[in-house]
Formats: structure tokens, sequence, C-alpha cells
């Protein structure tokens, strides 16, 4: 069940991005571009996302535990560090790049650009090597 | 549909994805957490599997059904891609989380380490847009 439901959670997700066009990089740089063109369209994402999160969550909470889990897994850092404000900063750079962030990636991969492979295999050796920076460093 | 309609129903449905894996499996819905879990040795591999693959194929399957693809092609070169890419990986594993992660969850939860990655990887992608296409113009198809 719970492959199932992790499943169905990604074909959500997947369909969100499309729908938002989020797997159009033109979309997303348009949003980006302040002083051009602007696109206000990933306004309207977050607005949606952000929203039905918030909601979501408070409702979710009310229980003591997730279907098929024995804890909610909620990050509780609450420290600002450099890491955060680097890598922040540094994903920002690579999302203004190319217009892609992570998820869209992912969501493009079907849509024959062989391009599209070279940026997630890419961001798969950015986050090696992420991985690698030691805790106390960077 | 206006686009920005269809792009509020996005939104919608990205949020109800993250109610869902957070009510049947506790978990916050961020990409590059579920992702770069893979490559870690986090030791729960099958449903962040399951995970991407929804994600790889729901384009696909609308794809099939509306016989229109919604998947743009990208606006810049190889070398590019693999930079963008680069930073994108090295960033997101850094700063612990991307738009979906950060920008979604975490700013739905108003964490405020979210709140101020969020505010900076926005304003550097902005900052990136402006130089390329406004001082450089452009970097070449």
């Amino acid at each position: 069940m719970k492959m199932v439901t992790a499943l169905l959670a990604g074909l959500l997700f997947g369909l969100g991005l499309s729908l938002a066009g989020m797997t159009d990089p033109a979309v997303v740089l348009g949003f980006l571009d302040v002083a051009g063109a602007w696109n206000p369209r990933l306004l309207f994402v977050m607005a949606g996302a952000v929203l039905t999160t918030a909601i979501g969550y408070r409702w979710v909470w009310r229980g003591s535990r997730p279907w098929f889990d024995d804890s909610f897994r909620v990050p509780d850092a609450t420290r600002i560090d450099p890491r955060l404000v680097f890598g922040a900063l540094l994903f920002g750079v690579g999302w203004g790049v190319a217009g892609y962030c992570p998820g869209p990636a992912f969501a493009s991969l079907s849509g024959g650009y062989s391009s599209v492979f070279v940026l997630v295999a890419s961001m798969a050796l950015g986050w090696w090597l992420g991985a690698r920076v030691p805790a106390r460093s960077a | 549909m206006h686009p920005w309609i269809s792009s509020l129903m996005g939104g919608v449905m990205i949020g109800l994805s993250a109610v869902w894996l957070m009510a049947a499996l506790g978990r916050i819905a961020g990409i590059s957490g579920i992702a770069s879990g893979l490559l870690t040795g986090a030791g729960d591999r099958d449903w962040r599997i399951a995970f991407l693959i929804g994600v790889v194929a729901a384009p696909w399957l609308l794809s099939l059904l509306r016989g229109e693809s919604f998947i743009g092609a990208p606006v810049v070169s190889w070398p590019w891609m693999v930079a963008a890419g680069l930073l994108v990986g090295f960033g997101t594993r850094l700063g612990g989380g991307c738009t979906s992660g950060h920008g979604v969850c975490g700013v739905a939860r108003l964490s405020r380490r979210s709140l101020l990655a969020t505010a900076l990887f926005v304003a550097a992608a902005m900052a990136t847009v402006f130089v390329i296409r406004h001082l450089l113009g452009g970097l070449g198809t």
C-alpha cells in the first residue's frame, strides 16, 4: 500500500506540474524575467499549492500518525546557517539559467529532449557532491 | 482554459499531492529530498522510487490522453543544461530543499528556514535571468 500511495502522490504531483505550466521552461523563465515580458503564472501555482498544503497539513496533523508509518517526519531545524543561504542562492542561479527546478526536470523527461536527461544526470551528480560537504563547512 | 486558471488548478493538485503524502506516509513532498535520498543510502528506497515514477509518468499519460504535450523545449544549450543541473543539485542538497520542499511544503508550515530559502532562491533566479537576458543579451542556443 505504501508503494501505491506514493505512486498516486507522484502522479498527482506530475499532473499538477504539467497543468501549472512548470514543465515549460519558457513559462518559468517568463515568471523570473521581472524586467521583461513578465508572466505571472507561477504566482497562481504557488498560491494554489501553498494554500492547499497549509490547510491540508493542519487537517492531517489532527491525527496522531500517518496511515502507513509510525510518525510524521517534519523537519524541526530552525537555525539559519550558511549552508541554507549558500545552497538556496546556488540553486536559484541554476534555476535561472535553464528554467528547471527538480520536480519539473523529472516531469519533463518524457518530452523527448535529450538535454533534459543531461540536466537530470548533472543534478544527481550535484546531489551526490552536495552530500559530501561536511556539516561544519560551507 | 485561461493559463492562470490552469496554473491555479495545477498548484492545487501539487498541494493535494503534498497533503496526501503527509497523510499516508508522513513525509514532506520535496522532490530534491525524495530523489537525493536514493543516492545517499536512505534505507527507504521503495516509496521514493514509486513517487518519482509517478512524477515522470503523469505528463506522459496526460499527453497520451490529450494528444498534445505540456512539456516545453529546453531554451539553453547542453553545456548550460549541465551547469544548471549541477547548481540545482548541489544547491538544493546544501540548502535542504527546492521549490517543492521549501517553497510549497515549508512555506505552508511557515518554517523560518523555508521562508528565507524561498525568498533567496527566487531572488537569485530573478537576478540570474536579469543578467542573462538584459545584460548579456542571452546565452545563445
